[in-house]
């Protein structure tokens, strides 16, 4: 199984039937082919959709049906469209249940970055900052160093995305959480030892002294 | 409300002038205002949307002409020369959090001063505004926005002017008709009035000025 199908096979897990649920773009936007069986939940597109279906058939796209990277969708049975204002209405008023998030980097805290890189990349925070600051429950779903550097850092070098500590960080090597605002080791991925996630992390990191493997 | 044609109506706006525009990386966007704005060569717009599309579709347009020198929008990130004219200086750009970005136009055509958001606390979207703290928890206050002009895509207008949109394309549509001392619409069918019905109009005829004629 590679990297970016444990991590959102894992947090596909965290759903619930009833949810309404936000995916970022990237690996987020895999977690919705693994939504387990007999678990109904409704996907927010921010641009207005709720109910995003899979991309349809060829020929059935629609140029007014689009996700929020402007890509074609289709629309589920119960669906619901809407301006802007109620999108973000949505996300920041306690209706939103969880977001799935992609991360540039996330502190011992729990504090996530992932809008910019200052001199490099700078596209704008789109609806990053409302949906960390106003789901109830932030999910991280990042590869857990970038180009052999670790992503779950002391201190953010990069500009923090909200002050608000996401709830889970979900990576191909580990599930962290950060409760008494420490950085903790929940589960470990098939094959890898709490000693490989510690030598891919530079926050420090509480390991318990049992650790469980994700069941996929 | 007055109908018009594509070309007096973007002969309305002058050099300078700020935009609101519709869409959603160019979904719901009126391309033949845009189209048209290309073609009259406006120069030295400011542009208040989400996003600037991507090059060859919506505002992407309007970036590649040159036409814009600022823009406030909420991602740039899928059009490579916005952020190259945002880097050679030639275009000013503020970005703004979606939701805020929204908010602010809300309550630039809903009579307000402003909003309280608790998005960006305590991030760079905080530098220069204020802080202020409600039952406990701090907001930042945004204050409001509003264009000269809105140029607003409809999926349906009827001849008096009312609005009905289509699945995503509604977007920042409805929002910033109420913001702009001029409303121009265009709409993929203008229809008889009675066709949207009263409880399916969302945005009502007396907020648009003009309502473009199709072809």
């Amino acid at each position: 199984m590679d990297a970016q199908t444990v991590i959102a096979k894992r947090i596909a897990q965290e759903l619930r039937s009833g949810m309404l649920v936000n995916l970022g773009i990237g690996i987020p936007t895999l977690v919705a082919n693994h939504v387990p069986e007999g678990v109904g939940v409704f996907f927010q597109s921010e641009n207005g959709l709720i109910g995003t279906g899979p991309i349809p058939e060829e020929g059935m796209a629609h140029p007014t049906l689009t996700d929020a990277a402007g890509h074609p969708v289709s629309a589920l049975p119960g669906a619901s469209t809407f301006d802007s204002a109620t999108s973000f209405g949505l996300i920041r008023g306690g209706h939103l249940d969880m977001t799935v998030l992609g991360g540039l980097q996330v502190d011992a805290k729990g504090r996530l970055a992932n809008w910019m890189i200052p001199g490099k990349m700078v596209p704008g925070m789109g609806g990053a900052m409302d949906l960390v600051s106003g789901a109830k429950r932030v999910v991280v779903a990042m590869q857990h160093t970038a180009k052999g550097r670790p992503k779950i850092v002391k201190e953010c070098s990069l500009p923090l995305t909200s002050l608000r500590q996401v709830d889970l960080v979900v990576t191909e090597l580990a599930v962290i959480a950060f409760p008494g605002n420490r950085a903790t080791l929940l589960e470990t991925a098939p094959g890898v030892t709490a000693k490989d996630v510690v030598a891919s992390t530079e926050a420090e990191l509480v390991v318990p002294d049992h650790v469980p493997e994700m069941s996929l | 409300m007055k109908t018009i044609s594509l070309k007096d109506a973007v002969a309305l706006i002058p050099d300078a002038a700020s935009l609101m525009i519709g869409g959603f990386m160019a979904v719901g966007t009126p391309e033949r205002v845009v189209d048209e704005l290309v073609r009259q060569g406006k120069r030295n717009l400011t542009v208040i949307a989400n996003d600037t599309a991507m090059p060859g579709r919506g505002i992407g347009k309007l970036v590649s002409a040159g036409l814009i020198s600022r823009t406030i929008a909420s991602h740039i990130g899928l059009n490579p020369e916005t952020q190259q004219q945002m880097i050679n200086g030639k275009m000013a750009v503020e970005l703004v959090p979606q939701g805020t970005l929204i908010e602010r136009i809300r309550a630039g055509g809903f009579g307000l001063g402003g909003i309280l958001t608790p998005t960006g606390v305590g991030t760079v979207v905080e530098e220069g505004k204020q802080r202020l703290e409600v039952d406990g928890k701090s907001y930042l206050l945004e204050t409001a926005l509003r264009a000269d002009f809105a140029l607003v895509h409809a999926f349906l207008a009827d001849y008096l002017g009312n609005l009905s949109y289509a699945l995503t394309a509604r977007n920042f549509n409805p929002v910033i008709a109420m913001a702009a001392d001029t409303v121009v619409v265009t709409a993929d069918h203008i229809v008889p009035v009675g066709v949207i019905a009263p409880d399916h109009v969302v945005t009502p005829a007396p907020v648009v000025d003009y309502l473009v004629a199709n072809e």
